[in-house]
């Protein structure tokens, strides 16, 4: 090791490498973190110009129905998106373990959605979904059901945004479970055929705990991901679409309110709520790994 | 990072790129000034440039660069270039923010610019630019609203085209007639829109968006709801145009391209897509709008504005000048930017666009209303999106939409005013 020795000039070395990302992390998130934070105790008067207010932006905050309604859809399509999103990846990521033909055609075209621009899968996304000219109520429609105004339609166009949603997240969280099966030894699946288990059994006792590790990562930034939901909305569904209260999310509301509205400083009232529902709801997830999750 | 973090890294990223390219506008190397010259619509590039370039011909030692922000980016690059003294020298201002820049010192006076005759310019346009008695940006051009119909719709049930004598009930009975749900074709188009649909209306039936002193809004008037409650009624009662819920799958511009629409409001500004539109140009034109109990429309126009902090005064109040020339508002006519703002300009633009009867914009400055405008209006006109929609789709009726609506805009209304007392009082 070069650094057993390590001298003073070392460290300094050490830090120059490191200091890009520190410096990125410090300017690009931590910096505008406890600048939001400062934000949301003040009242926005343009141009850079703040004014301390102290509560008053959580006190409206608790009383606007608009928000609790965005706390509401936010976990929604959270929870949606996590529990079928998670299990489709590891189905696909199992199932692309095996050495079927084509392997790798079904690896690329699961991965696709990851690398399309958000804003182009959307737009495509939209018109598939369009009521009258679709693709979707096209195909529908050939087994005599009838149209589904999937954005328009309160009750509907959470799902749909969901679906687009689990689509894109689908081929990420298949690479990164791919990668934790591949490093499951064959000798326990040998040693459990020895045992007579047959590939439910191989599936629940070998590959579940053994993935758990990467199965747990997984959920967590899914999760992350989920509460952040913003550029499906913002592109799927326009302002005055009479679907928008059901589906409008908590950052979608901080864009709204911050962006369209010009008020910054309850905007970052919105985002410190976020914030503090992310950070339980992670609370929660670490202290519920120990229950499920297995590591060597 | 999630994807929303890796946009506003992207906002920023750009923001930073335009506070370097407006921090660089200084010196050329063939020690001519250079100045920017901030605008938002692609469509008009083409005529800014030739403007610059007619400018520069007269003032050899300046150069003026035209800067395109599409529109999406522009209001939030200028406001962080304000807040770091690096906006453009010169720039298009939008009457929706313009109070707000004025009321902040973003804005240079230009009441004594030398050039700008305000007697030039329709005096509401000039009005929408004044803050306090004293005028932060030049009228640059206007727009008004049509009525556009497809002739060819019209001519196959036989109906005569609309014309100077059209009001409500009439628009409602011809729509009718045109509708023709086997074909999916509708007689109007009536999405939730305020400039192309409902201000008009409310205006045209005698009511208001906004009182005269900007302390309340119109929304308790029982002849604005009556306006509101029409244009709900095309598409709720009558059934002549898609609902709101179509309109979010197809938009009301769509409808009418594809000929799947015979009648719709459209404001000057689509002449540069309808122009270039094969099935528009060949089939539609356009007629004045149908009048209610009096005839108007809402008018707007954009203008141009100088930044108080500029670092080249004189080459910025130059351009400015000239901006505000008959010369510079007829290269805008002449290559169908838009409708000058400068009086008698606007001939050009006719004749640019001589498919349709165009002149009907121009014309409608005669009973045209001047887009009603406060400090607090992007607050207050996502407000009435938000609250309306739901009248639109029928969940709510137009008197109760109306009822909250009017107590939400009074409440900021309010809030406007005292903190505009504030101001005064500690001038």
């Amino acid at each position: 090791m070069i650094f057993v020795n390590a001298g003073k000039k070392d460290w300094a070395f050490a830090y120059a490498m490191v200091a890009p990302t520190v410096l990125g992390v410090l300017i690009l998130n931590i910096y505008p973190l406890f600048k939001s934070c400062y934000l949301s105790f003040t009242e926005s008067k343009g141009f850079g110009i703040y004014k301390w207010t102290g509560l008053d932006n959580y006190v409206r905050l608790m009383e606007d129905p608009e928000v609790w309604q965005a706390v509401v859809n936010t976990l929604a399509y959270t929870v949606l998106s996590v529990v079928i999103g998670v299990f489709l990846s590891l189905v696909v990521a199992v199932l692309l373990n095996e050495k079927i033909r084509g392997r790798g055609l079904y690896r690329t075209i699961y991965f696709l959605p990851v690398v399309s621009a958000p804003a182009a899968v959307a737009m495509v996304w939209r018109w598939l979904y369009n009521a009258d000219a679709g693709l979707i109520n096209y195909l529908l429609s050939m087994f005599g059901i009838g149209a589904i105004h999937w954005l328009t339609d309160p009750r509907m166009a959470m799902i749909s945004i969901v679906i687009v949603g689990v689509w894109t997240m689908v081929g990420y969280n298949m690479v990164l479970l791919l990668a934790g099966l591949q490093e499951i030894p064959k000798t326990f699946y040998e040693a459990a055929e020895m045992d007579g288990a047959g590939p439910v059994q191989k599936f629940l006792h070998v590959t579940l705990p053994m993935i758990s590790p990467t199965l747990f990562f997984v959920v967590v930034t899914s999760v992350i991901g989920g509460l952040q939901v913003f550029d499906f909305i913002f592109m799927m569904i326009e302002p005055s679409n009479t679907a928008m209260a059901s589906t409008q999310s908590l950052v979608y509301l901080f864009y709204k309110q911050s962006f369209l509205m010009g008020d910054r400083s309850y905007g970052a009232a919105i985002v410190m709520l976020l914030l503090v529902i992310t950070l339980i709801i992670t609370a929660i997830q670490m202290k519920l790994q120990k229950r499920w999750v297995y590591y060597e | 990072m999630g994807k929303f973090g890796r946009i506003i890294l992207a906002l920023s990223l750009a923001a930073l790129m335009i506070l370097f390219a407006a921090g660089c506008g200084s010196e050329t190397g063939d020690g001519r000034t250079r100045i920017t010259y901030a605008i938002w619509d692609k469509n008009q590039q083409p005529a800014m440039e030739e403007i610059a370039r007619r400018f520069e011909e007269t003032h050899p030692d300046i150069e003026v660069e035209v800067q395109l922000i599409p529109w999406n980016q522009y209001w939030t690059k200028l406001e962080a270039s304000a807040m770091s003294d690096t906006m453009p020298d010169v720039f298009w201002m939008h009457s929706q923010s313009f109070l707000r820049y004025a009321s902040n010192g973003m804005l240079f006076d230009l009441t004594d610019l030398p050039g700008f005759d305000t007697s030039a310019y329709p005096e509401d346009l000039v009005q929408f630019y004044t803050y306090e008695g004293r005028r932060y940006a030049i009228p640059k051009d206007y727009d008004t609203i049509g009525l556009w119909y497809n002739k060819r719709l019209f001519d196959e049930k036989g109906i005569s085209y609309p014309d100077e004598t059209w009001d409500w009930q009439k628009l409602v009975m011809v729509a009718q007639e045109l509708t023709d749900p086997a074909r999916g074709i509708y007689g109007f188009l009536a999405p939730l829109d305020q400039q192309s649909l409902y201000y008009d209306f409310v205006y045209q039936n005698g009511g208001e968006i906004l009182n005269s002193n900007k302390s309340a809004c119109g929304y308790r008037d029982p002849t604005t709801q009556e306006a509101i409650k029409f244009a709900v009624d095309l598409s709720q009662k009558y059934q002549v145009s898609p609902t709101i819920q179509q309109f979010a799958d197809m938009s009301r511009e769509q409808y009418f391209q594809s000929g799947k629409a015979a009648m719709a409001f459209f404001g000057s500004w689509m002449l540069g897509d309808f122009s270039k539109n094969e099935y528009v140009a060949q089939n539609c034109d356009v007629a004045m709008l149908p009048k209610g109990k009096r005839r108007a429309t809402i008018y707007g126009g954009l203008g141009n504005a100088v930044s108080a902090k500029t670092k080249h005064k004189e080459a910025a109040l130059a351009f400015a000048a000239f901006l505000a020339s008959r010369e510079a508002n007829e290269i805008q006519a002449d290559m169908n930017a838009c409708i000058p703002a400068y009086r008698g300009t606007e001939q050009g633009w006719i004749d640019a666009n001589r498919n349709f009867n165009v002149k009907i914009y121009p014309e409608a400055l005669d009973y045209a209303v001047i887009f009603p405008n406060s400090e607090t209006r992007e607050k207050w006109m996502l407000t009435e999106t938000d609250v309306l929609k739901k009248a639109w789709a029928g969940d709510v009726s137009v008197e109760d939409a109306c009822q909250t609506l009017a107590d939400k805009i009074d409440a900021m209304l309010a809030k406007e005013q005292k903190e505009q007392k504030e101001q005064e009082e500690k001038k």
